[in-house]
């Protein structure tokens, strides 16, 4: 009898390291990001059937509703010439290379210490939480009491970097025309225009700004 | 719902389970496509009586069968695939766009129990599903290789995102009340007469949302990607056919999908507003508030012009973000020193 679950898991795993190759197997860019977004979206699917719900939804919120958007609009509007693109490739692959093999050596060191450690297998059997309490409540529980302090500590890492982005790039311009829109609503018909009446063989002349 | 129908089927083994889910899809996504087929004519008979016009009367009584001859009109059409575009994302896009219009229907409880899948985290889920849609007219306007249909589509892609953010700080709010990010404890959360209700305690949220929900539809005043002036269609340019007819299906679930929200968050989803109306069904009770919802979405669109496309981004970033976030800090300051936040949470 086969499990509707385990099917699902395959299906899912298959997915994701399928479409984790075809982005760097992609021609097109906008392909790739395609891809990944499609990586992203089982990864998700993965969280739900461990039973991570919460990790799941907020996957998909944040990095396929925003962090991918952002790839997705930057890379369409790049102007790629594929031609150009690949007459380089040779001369980048020892050294991609080596930092492949360099992560590789990683993931193996990382998977025996794993295996063989005792205080790392300690430390990945983390408690489960009571089943009653949910995934959400669970959590917060967890970054608000325990962790409260590098919770904290990150937050203020992305404001500085957020600070940091925005004073690096900002720069002010002159003649750039701004629109205050409190000036605009409070105009009124007076401040605009006014009603003179013409006469014959005289003509008008614009009011100068002093008079 | 999925369980009632398990039990009906005999109740044993998961491929009956799979059926009876699969049975219980149909039998929320027929009503929901019939459903939309009348939203598009009631849209446009209220746009034809604002502006003192008859509207659609000539196919059935009153023209009521107006919208299934056009669908079928588009049925019979031929699908054109511009020679220069990306056939396959070309034709991916409109299929993601109604799946993805289809499928948040999932979590929305009809009354209680009356749900597909009564998540725990279904309101994150809602917010995942909708800021998915995105994809649909971004891959479009790219994938259609031609300028007015990628300006549609980055517009577009610009506005969802921008309005979302508000969107998540006004359900930050309500979620402080209820404790909970199921769709149905929102719900039971205003049980009782219409007082209990969200909308009294939560209007400016409720305000927001209304107008975030016009923006994340892409309804007039906020239909910035299908600019007819500017952009002859938008990300809609280059289709025909059943490419264009799955487009503007989502688009219409979409709507309904955004009233059913606000019915069950702010307006008590399910109740009735007073207890001796019980005897009512709740999932009627539910539509009439959709309904309801999607007259005033209608009304909007007759009346009010086009925004500018740097308004739309003013009121989004500069307006509703900072005011959302304002509303979370009041709420949940209000809640937490008044001793009022929920205890099942």
């Amino acid at each position: 009898m086969i499990n509707l679950a385990d099917m699902a898991f395959y299906l899912f795993a298959f997915i994701t390291v399928a479409a984790g190759f075809l982005v760097i197997s992609a021609r097109n860019p906008v392909h790739s990001v395609l891809w990944l977004i499609l990586a992203f979206f089982s990864a998700a699917g993965l969280f739900v059937l461990l039973g991570a719900e919460f990790l799941a939804m907020l996957l998909v919120i944040v990095y396929v509703g925003a962090v991918a958007v952002l790839f997705l609009f930057v890379v369409m509007m790049l102007d790629i010439n594929f031609v150009e693109l690949r007459q380089g490739f040779l001369q980048y692959l020892p050294i991609g290379g080596l930092i492949g093999f360099i992560l590789l050596a990683e993931l193996v060191a990382l998977g025996s210490a794993w295996a063989f450690g005792d205080a790392v297998g300690q430390n990945l059997a983390a408690p489960a939480p009571a089943a009653d309490v949910q995934n959400t409540a669970a959590l917060g529980q967890l970054l608000y009491t325990d962790y409260i302090f590098i919770f904290q500590t990150a937050g203020l890492i992305l404001l500085v970097a957020m600070i940091g982005a925005i004073v690096l790039t900002h720069r002010t311009r002159p003649g750039v025309k701004r629109q205050d829109v409190a000036a605009q609503n409070a105009r009124r018909p007076e401040d605009a225009y006014k009603l003179v009446d013409v006469k014959v063989g005289k003509g008008v002349a614009l009011p100068t700004k002093k008079g | 719902m999925v369980e009632a129908l398990y039990n009906l089927f005999g109740g044993e083994g998961q491929f009956l389970y799979l059926l009876a889910i699969v049975a219980s899809i149909l039998a929320i996504v027929l009503p929901l496509l019939i459903g939309v087929a009348f939203a598009v004519y009631f849209d446009r008979k209220i746009w034809a009586a604002v502006q003192m016009r008859r509207g659609p009367n000539v196919v059935g009584p009153f023209g009521l069968l107006q919208s299934f001859a056009d669908g079928l009109k588009l049925f019979l059409k031929e699908t054109i695939i511009p020679a220069g575009s990306n056939k396959f994302i070309f034709l991916m896009a409109p299929m993601i766009t109604f799946t993805l219009a289809l499928i948040s229907w999932a979590v929305i409880p009809f009354g209680e129990g009356m749900a597909i899948a009564n998540l725990n985290v279904g309101i994150l889920y809602l917010l995942a599903i909708s800021s998915l849609g995105v994809y649909g007219i971004i891959m479009s306007g790219w994938a259609s290789n031609s300028r007015y249909a990628f300006l549609g589509g980055l517009r577009s892609a610009a506005q969802m995102v921008s309005y979302e953010v508000s969107i998540g700080f006004v359900l930050v709010c309500v979620l402080v009340k209820v404790g909970s990010l199921n769709m149905s404890d929102i719900v039971m959360s205003q049980e009782g007469t219409i007082l209990n209700w969200h909308v009294w305690l939560f209007f400016p949220v409720f305000i927001i949302f209304f107008i975030s929900a016009l923006a994340e539809t892409n309804r007039p005043p906020f239909d910035l990607p299908e600019a007819e002036a500017e952009l002859v269609a938008g990300y809609q340019v280059e289709y025909s056919s059943m490419a264009f007819a799955l487009f503007f299906l989502g688009e219409y679930a979409n709507i309904l999908l955004m009233s059913t929200v606000m019915a069950i968050l702010f307006f008590g989803g399910w109740y009735a507003p007073l207890p001796a109306l019980d005897f009512i069904p709740g999932w009627i009770w539910l539509l009439a508030k959709t309904a309801f919802f999607f007259w005033t979405f209608a009304m909007v669109k007759a009346f009010v012009p086009r925004y500018r496309y740097d308004q739309l981004m003013r009121l989004g970033w500069k307006v509703f973000l900072p005011l959302s976030l304002f509303l979370v800090v009041v709420y949940a300051g209000v809640m937490v020193y008044g001793g009022l936040l929920p205890t099942n949470g």
